[in-house]
């Protein structure tokens, strides 16, 4: 994976000394509130219902052993020890103090990790495929795009006051895992006819109160040039996007407003200036990134077999692996979701194992998935059963992945000040709902996503199933919407209809696939009855 | 339009020339006559309506009624692609921890509306030991460090 060269550590080293004097200059009053906020923002400090909260990148999703013992640490000496990973693919940590945040970041320093852009109205963290460099369906590793784009997009002069956030999410395969429709730029990179690689360019994209997928607006952009096509974009959206209303200030809005066509024509005039202006990093620098990348030194020849004769054993890899392009490897995925658990929390102790597994057994690499789970990309078919056994035993052995189990929760009222309902305990009875009732294998795939707010941090417009929670005079209330997708068939959810309170929702999703389980063909996932049988029959089974 | 426009005092300047003292018009006014050498620029005007013009403005004043708000920062730095030699100069809310993005966007002058600290101003101009990206100014991006030779 990427390491630091003396110029990457300089930056870091003095972002750490920009905030820490932007902290005494907040504290001696020669900045307000209002001047002092972007710049914490710009550092991932954001205040929150009881404390701050601190994010940290991890840049695309990638991070090693010394990282993952030091985001443990951080969670023992400045929280409560643990930390909640997100569907951003970074870590937060909910009870920070203003004085510490100076030290977490030179701390994380130390590992190479920063909280550089992970709020504001940035180029946020970019995100990916969390079986990069492991996926056997992959076109090439698109990690060392993204590392190229992270430094371009880092201290941008021109782009660090935009009138929204803004994310980029980079993929390689046609199978899309990190919901690359849906964020205000994503990028496929692809081989055209010639086999040369490029870059397919996505946008307009985007969640919170107005759900869009983005649409394409080059099929093909070479790959040295890369870095001018995203500067394009971006120039002529901080041109035209609106900062009237925050409410309509995100990419998306532009080019639904200006149409595809007339955003693409001015991209596209913009990219034929910027061409000569120089700023693409030659081909040599992404060459020097993808160095970093390279796969590790997998045992070659290995067996594919494995002894699944214990039958718990047996079902984890069934459910919580993903095929390797390497012979004899699979990519394992640490399930963050136990029954009756907070989706997305790890403590530090549990942070400490998966570090010592990684060290183990997965060439020292781990992923953070947009899922809110951990992967171990490059493991050894033959060490599955001492990996689980050793999760199994730290309540990290849960076999849900992509079940009904394994749902995506924001942080909701319990933490979050925007928030209109509690997602947590929501997620919570639902898990051991169907933890009890024993449906989730029969179920399969359904992917339940919930947020505590339109928002929508946790992703519901892209849920199989998804919950909003909302203020209903006064009281929590919770939409439920159904036929969402965040993979290479994006779609969005639609409401079924009124909410429910919070036990009400959890017996309508009780009862939802119930009608799924009497009405699905062979094969069919929640997702495909839904879209073969539409909304009535649901709407019948709930509303009575 | 009043007459009395306060003075903008520049409180950092890093050009060698006399500062142009010609008050500056709007983009309209500077567009219907034709011997205006300073114009302003505010946050919702195309900068691009000038570029026939770059050769006869010694300055453009660029606006920034908040300092959240960013087009200015394209605007400064197209104006320089296009060869804009004269003086670019960032007025209004102008605060410490902006300065270097705007002078790597090619801004030149520095005009706040509340004097900034020197000694946080100086600290924040010199704060980037490298810089990541090819902007208006003649820094090298640490790609090209990395590559030269
Ligand atoms: C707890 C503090 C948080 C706050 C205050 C917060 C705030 C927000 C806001 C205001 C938006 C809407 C932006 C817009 O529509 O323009 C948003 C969207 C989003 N947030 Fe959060 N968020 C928080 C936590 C999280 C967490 C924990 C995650 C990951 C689990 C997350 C991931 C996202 C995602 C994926 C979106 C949708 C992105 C999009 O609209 O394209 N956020 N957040
Ligand atoms: S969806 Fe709403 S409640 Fe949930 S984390 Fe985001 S802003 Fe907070």
């Amino acid at each position: 994976m990427y390491q630091y060269d003396q110029y990457d550590q300089a930056m870091v080293d003095a972002r750490v000394a920009e905030f820490r004097d932007q902290c005494r200059r907040r504290l001696e009053g020669h900045l307000t509130e209002d001047q002092f906020k972007p710049l914490r923002l710009m550092n991932g400090l954001y205040l929150q219902l009881h404390a701050y909260m601190l994010r940290v990148a991890v840049p695309y999703g990638t991070l090693n052993s010394r990282q993952m013992h030091m985001l443990a640490d951080i969670a023992d000496k400045y929280d409560r020890g643990y930390g909640h990973f997100t569907t951003r693919q970074n870590i937060q940590y909910n009870w920070i103090k203003l004085e510490d945040a100076a030290d977490i970041l030179a701390d994380l320093s130390k590992v190479e990790m920063h909280a550089i852009q992970t709020s504001g109205n940035c180029i946020r963290n970019i995100s990916s495929d969390h079986f990069s460099g492991a996926a056997a369906d992959e076109v090439i590793d698109p990690r060392p795009y993204a590392e190229l784009m992270r430094q371009w997009s880092s201290f941008h002069p021109e782009f660090s006051y935009l009138p929204r956030k803004f994310k980029f999410c980079v993929i390689a395969s046609e199978k899309d895992r990190a919901a690359m429709r849906l964020h205000d730029i994503g990028i496929r990179i692809l081989k055209n006819e010639k086999g040369e690689v490029g870059a397919r360019f996505h946008v307009g994209g985007g969640m919170g109160r107005t759900p869009m997928i983005s649409p394409v607006i080059r099929d093909f952009v070479p790959v040295d040039q890369l870095i001018t096509y995203a500067e394009a974009c971006l120039r002529v959206y901080n041109r035209y996007g609106r900062r009237d209303n925050k409410y309509k200030a995100r990419i998306k809005i532009l080019v639904h407003e200006l149409g595809k066509e007339e955003y693409t024509r001015q991209v596209e005039e913009e990219f034929q200036h910027l061409l000569d202006q120089g700023v693409e990093p030659p081909y040599a620098e992404l060459e020097r990134i993808k160095a970093y990348f390279a796969d590790p030194a997998f045992e070659e020849g290995l067996s594919d077999d494995l002894d699944l004769s214990d039958p718990d054993f047996a079902l984890w890899v069934k459910t919580n692996t993903n095929p390797h392009k390497q012979a004899g490897y699979v990519s394992a995925v640490i399930s963050l979701k136990p029954v009756g658990g907070i989706p997305g929390d790890a403590t530090a102790e549990q942070m400490h194992l998966i570090a010592d597994l990684a060290k183990d057994y997965s060439f020292d690499e781990l992923r953070v998935m947009h899922t809110q789970n951990i992967g171990l990309p490059h493991v050894k078919k033959a060490d599955l059963y001492a990996i689980w056994q050793k999760l199994d035993a730290a309540g990290l052995g849960t076999a849900n992945l992509d079940q009904i189990g394994d749902m995506i929760a924001c942080p909701g009222l319990d933490y979050c000040s925007l928030a209109n309902a509690r997602s947590i305990p929501v997620a919570q009875k639902i898990s051991q709902r169907f933890d009890k009732n024993g449906k989730s294998a029969a179920l399969g795939e359904l992917k339940l996503k919930i947020s505590g707010c339109i928002n929508a941090c946790g992703h519901h417009h892209a849920g199989h199933i998804g919950i909003l929670g909302v203020d209903r005079k006064g009281k929590e209330n919770y939409q439920l919407s159904f036929g969402g997708s965040e993979g290479e068939d994006t779609s969005l959810a639609k409401i079924t209809g009124p909410g429910f309170d919070e036990d009400g929702v959890v017996d309508a999703v009780d009862k939802a696939t119930d009608v799924y389980l009497r009405e699905r063909q062979d094969g069919e996932r929640f997702l495909d009855t839904y879209r073969r049988i539409g909304m009535a029959p649901f709407k019948e089974a709930l509303y009575d | 339009m009043t007459e009395t426009a306060p003075e903008n005092h520049v409180q950092f300047r890093f050009r060698d020339d006399a500062q142009v003292s010609d008050p500056a018009v709007t983009v309209d006014a500077f567009l219907g006559q034709t011997n205006a050498a300073a114009v302003r620029i505010e946050p919702g005007d195309d900068a691009r309506q000038l570029l026939p013009h770059l050769d006869r403005i010694a300055l453009v004043e660029v606006n920034f009624p908040a300092f959240t708000d960013g087009r200015g920062y394209s605007a400064a730095r197209l104006l320089r692609e296009e060869g804009y030699q004269g003086e670019l100069r960032a007025v209004g809310d102008v605060l410490i921890d902006q300065l270097s993005h705007m002078k790597r966007c090619g801004f030149d002058a520095f005009a706040p509306d509340a004097p900034l600290n020197e000694e946080d101003a100086q600290a924040a101009f010199n704060r980037w030991p490298e810089v990541y990206q090819s902007a208006a100014d003649d820094r090298q991006p640490i790609w090209a460090l990395r590559h030269k030779g």
